[in-house]
């Protein structure tokens, strides 16, 4: 168990090697890029992006994102956030998700 | 892989999330009766795994980025039914929090990702075992062809929005790139570097986890799944 935990924080603190990849995802760009790439904004997209307000958008703290030291800072926060918030989902799920122990002993 | 808001239809949105519905409830059922209260936290660690995972992206031909998924491995690991409920709630919090694909279409994401990604998977991988090929090749094969099934999907997905919904103007409404240009990016940037680094990362852990006499954390759940004694 222990080793998990080295191996978790381990992937967590190589996270901002992610942010070396230059460009956006193929199909995930901003507003900005669609209107440079295609001319014109569709109006459904402009109308439906910016449904949700994200805490953390892209990973990253709102304004501390200036240098590479900034985004990878956001980077493993995000990721220590994201993990957190998925224990504590499966914390709740676990109350009502899978039978209670056989008992056995 | 993950499509943000806005590039979807409404309709597409909805349809996508309509068919999620009975995957999730099937696989809550699923994992009510095949799981142990104890083994929940596994699930967790998968999603968890999924979550951090898909933050390492990789560049790509063409100056974009990709990412792997883990979708086969949580697979293997916890049973498709199983995994498609980690890697969803791995995406709704994405999605939720930092904005990382939509929240309308969460459930076109969660289709592609968190069902036909471990599905095909772990189809491909249950074949590939009956057909006695070793569990490391098999887990890198079912992966490669996971995460290229999921590429797949979300590049119809999108390449079908000019298609059906455009202005009087031709002008599209929601994503503006047609079948022949989001097929060939997608597929180009998943069948050439994402798909191997998912690949590589599956059987790499398979392999580990075998090494160190471990599997049996790699099996214990889907062999209960599938009604094996172990």
């Amino acid at each position: 168990m222990k080793k998990l935990f080295i191996i978790a924080a381990i992937i967590i603190l190589l996270t901002p090697i992610g942010l070396l990849a230059p460009g956006s995802a193929w199909g995930e760009w901003g507003i900005d890029e669609i209107k440079s790439m295609v001319g014109y904004v569709p109006s459904g997209m402009k109308h439906f992006s910016d449904t949700v307000k994200a805490l953390l958008p892209d990973y990253s703290i709102p304004s501390f994102d200036k240098n590479f030291l900034q985004l990878s800072i956001g980077y493993i926060l995000s990721a220590v956030v994201g993990i957190g918030i998925i224990m504590v989902v499966f914390f709740v799920l676990s109350k009502t998700m899978g039978k209670s122990e056989e008992k056995n002993e | 892989m993950h499509i943000p808001d806005g590039y979807l239809s409404p309709e597409t949105c909805a349809v996508m999330g309509t068919a999620m519905v009975p995957v999730l409830a099937v696989a809550t059922k699923k994992v009510n009766e095949t799981f142990d209260k104890k083994d929940i936290p596994i699930m967790a660690i998968g999603s968890a795994f999924a979550f951090t995972i898909m933050m390492f992206n990789v560049p790509v031909p063409g100056g974009t980025t990709a990412h792997a998924v883990g979708a086969t491995l949580l697979a293997i690991a916890l049973g498709p039914w199983g995994a498609s409920i980690s890697l969803t709630i791995a995406l709704l919090i994405q999605s939720l929090f930092f904005g990382d694909g939509g929240i309308l279409a969460l459930g076109a994401n969660s289709f592609n990702m968190a069902f036909l990604a471990p599905f095909v998977g772990y189809g491909i991988y249950v074949l590939s075992q009956k057909l006695k090929i070793n569990k490391v090749i098999s887990s890198a094969v079912g992966a490669y062809i996971g995460i290229n099934a999921a590429a797949l999907a979300a590049a119809i997905e999108l390449g079908l929005q000019p298609i059906l919904f455009h202005a009087a103007d031709g002008r599209a409404l929601y994503f503006p790139y047609g079948l022949n240009q989001s097929i060939p990016a997608m597929m180009l940037a998943h069948l050439t570097v994402a798909g191997l680094v998912e690949a590589g990362i599956t059987g790499l852990v398979v392999y580990y986890l075998m090494r160190v006499g471990e599997d049996n954390l790699l099996y214990r759940l889907s062999y209960r799944l599938r009604g094996e004694a172990k």
